[in-house]
């Protein structure tokens, strides 16, 4: 059984303006051990997903089901949820310095962590395990840095501080969202690595959060590409970068610079992506795709599985189709065969 | 000087004195940028990489006078503009523009994008009334916004179209030089190989040189035709873009650009046989990831001026010898010439860097 399912997930943001259909029908589930990669660009609704898994989108109209070892997590109570948060599930932020509290020393803010969680630790107890984490996410001079402010750490070590906070109370699944992105390349290397080598220690299931395909690339076992609040595609991470089918995927991928290729012109997506407000009708990619039909102006596709393969799944009309024509083939071969 | 060089700088040094705190007066100087010679062609894309703090935008600003050198000079299509007086500065200033990062930053959201594209025509007194308008009209045309949306606040734009408002902005007066300060950073994959694509098209149509800063390899990769890399306020590596990503000399490039994730998990299966710009695999660093370097913050300390040594994966020898002489790195006279301890270390493996001039 997956440890986090999350079944046809709805979130939607009253304003002045209108309303926000920040998240329309997601599903996805991540399994003990692996990495989940949540794919696409500013405004896809993919940290909205997540922060509503874990009770941080105030305000919001949501529904669905979003099962976590046997518990929905969005009809918990607020003490529930409390308990799960930071215990059973963790989450590491985009922004380091902002989310480590400025006016309290690292080490003392992971030890209150521990000790609000599991109140029989005593305090030495919890600042030595304060200082192991920083070691295990390689801080040099632990015992020395625990004492320091966040300021005096840098982007890089901020983060890695973030990560250890995340992993005091060995979660099950780490909800990583954007963790790399205001951090240089190296540092990015290293932030990953520890996420990695944490991963293989202890088993911990991560949700990694990105609008980087390198990143997936390097980490990711399954990958969902969002866009405009809903799955676009959903595959294993080999099948999203060598055998995608949905056009989006397809456009993302082709207007990244190749890193060995010859300079050319880049394939763009054209247009921009849509406001969350006015969507338009059909599929919500239509006016930006390439291969759009008659039939995307007005029907939304649904996630379905392509090629028979059901860990594969799209949203578009043209592996959809291409789906019914082979069955309908088979079916009048296989009926040929027989008569 | 050859004719076609625009730019060249020689010996560039900026320091900024630290902010005393307090009673306290601090003597404390950081080295942005710490004796750096280039030069830029009429017509080509240099880039600049490196980290955070390691100097590129400060070298940027320092061409384009928006700082004051400490030391060195900056030769303008043959002209000392480092000790240019203000008011003399206004034709360079003509020709030689900047396109910031932040798209919401660099635009003052009370202003309309009309008034904010013609604030070049209107401070350099070059055009007025409805002929600015026309004018400002066809840029928009140019980096393809509607001309009809003149009257619009920046606010109303998405991303990717206020990156096109700067680009306007920069190139209404048909600068010769651009200089892009990581334009392309803030933008989301789809939206950044629009405004890629825009600029490339642009720097055919209008004849434009671009000085290229990013700390996105594969972008710089993508528009540049030489390649500079920066590291603690030093060029450590230069050369034509390919030679410097196919075959880093310097082990901070190598180690940059094994940084790298690439959007293709492939590519883990060749790591560690094409040397260190090739791709690693995360699970094992040995295979091709270089080790990394500490964070650049520490620059106020004269004995981190010994840069790489701490870090680096050559040989023992290195780390009691002292550190290469600047001179060796200078653009314009050599090429990839690596410090001679990595080639010490490294030797029999790498080719010998051959003397070329650009």
């Amino acid at each position: 059984m997956a440890l986090l399912e999350v079944k046809d997930l709805h979130v939607s943001f009253p304003t002045d303006d209108g309303v926000v259909q920040a998240v329309r029908g997601v599903s996805f589930s991540v399994e003990r051990g692996k990495t989940l990669g949540i794919v696409g660009e500013s405004g896809s609704g993919k940290s909205v997903s997540t922060q509503t898994i874990m009770g941080l989108t105030r305000g919001a109209n949501i529904s669905g089901e979003a099962m976590f070892d046997g518990r929905d997590l969005l009809k918990m109570s607020r003490e529930e949820l409390q308990h799960v948060r930071g215990r059973e599930i963790a989450m590491v932020f985009q922004d380091p310095l902002s989310s480590l509290h400025p006016y309290y020393r690292v080490g003392w803010q992971i030890v209150e962590m521990i000790r609000n969680h599991e109140k029989a630790v005593s305090k030495g107890a919890a600042r030595q395990r304060a200082i192991d984490l920083l070691k295990l996410v390689g801080i040099p001079q632990p015992d020395v840095r625990v004492d320091d402010f966040p300021h005096q750490f840098s982007g890089g070590m901020r983060q890695r501080a973030m990560i250890a906070m995340a992993m005091a109370l060995n979660p099950q699944l780490l909800i990583a969202d954007e963790p790399t992105t205001a951090l240089d390349v190296t540092v990015q290397a290293q932030v990953l690595n520890v996420i990695e080598r944490l991963q293989d220690e202890f088993g911990t299931a991560v949700i990694m959060i990105t609008h980087d395909l390198g990143v997936i690339a390097e980490t990711a076992d399954d990958v969902v590409v969002m866009y405009a609040g809903a799955i676009m595609e959903s595959a294993d991470r080999d099948s999203i970068f060598y055998d995608h089918h949905h056009p989006y995927t397809e456009g993302l991928l082709r207007s990244l610079p190749a890193y060995g290729g010859e300079r050319e012109r880049l394939n763009q997506i054209a247009g921009q992506p849509p406001s969350l407000i006015n969507l338009p009708s059909g599929c919500k990619f239509h006016p930006r795709c390439p291969y759009v039909m008659d039939r995307c102006l007005v029907e939304e596709p649904v996630l379905e599985s392509v090629d028979r393969r059901f860990w594969h799944r799209s949203a578009c009309w043209l592996s959809h189709d291409a789906a019914e024509r082979r069955a309908e083939r088979e079916r009048v071969t296989g009926e040929a065969a027989t008569a | 000087m050859s004719a076609d060089v625009i730019v060249r700088v020689t010996d560039a040094v900026k320091h900024f004195p630290v902010q005393s705190s307090g009673l306290r007066r601090s003597r404390d100087v950081v080295h942005a940028v710490d004796g750096v010679s280039l030069e830029i062609r009429r017509g080509e894309t240099v880039g600049l990489v490196g980290e955070t703090g390691c100097g590129k935008s400060t070298l940027a600003r320092c061409i384009a006078r928006l700082h004051d050198l400490t030391s060195g000079h900056v030769e303008f299509e043959g002209q000392d503009i480092s000790r240019l007086k203000p008011r003399h500065l206004g034709k360079v200033r003509r020709e030689m523009q900047m396109i910031f990062q932040d798209p919401y930053g660099s635009l003052n959201p009370k202003r309309r994008v009309g008034s904010i594209i013609g604030d070049p025509f209107a401070i350099h007194g070059i055009a007025s009334g409805q002929d600015r308008k026309r004018r400002v009209q066809e840029m928009m045309e140019l980096v393809g916004l509607n001309p009809e949306h003149f009257n619009r606040f920046p606010a109303e734009f998405s991303g990717g179209q206020r990156q096109r408002i700067g680009v306007a902005r920069a190139l209404a007066l048909r600068p010769k030089l651009v200089i892009c300060d990581e334009p392309v950073s803030a933008l989301d994959v789809s939206i950044q190989a629009q405004v890629l694509n825009l600029l490339t098209d642009l720097q055919q149509q209008l004849d434009l040189t671009y000085l290229f800063i990013s700390h996105d390899l594969s972008v710089v990769r993508h528009v540049s035709d030489r390649l500079m890399l920066m590291y603690l306020g030093k060029v450590v590596e230069s050369g034509p873009s390919e030679q410097v990503y196919g075959r880093p000399r310097h082990p901070y490039s190598g180690a940059l650009l094994s940084a790298v994730p690439l959007p293709d998990p492939r590519a883990d299966e060749g790591a560690g046989e094409g040397g260190p710009g090739r791709r690693r695999s995360v699970t094992d660093p040995p295979a091709g990831r270089v080790p990394l370097p500490p964070p650049v913050a520490r620059r106020l300390n004269p004995s981190v001026r010994r840069r790489s040594r701490s870090w680096c994966p050559g040989s023992e020898i290195r780390l009691n010898t002292p550190p290469p002489a600047t001179s060796r790195w200078r653009m314009g006279r050599t090429w990839l010439r690596p410090s001679r301890h990595w080639r010490r270390s490294c030797g029999s493996s790498s080719p010998k860097p051959t003397s070329r001039r650009f």
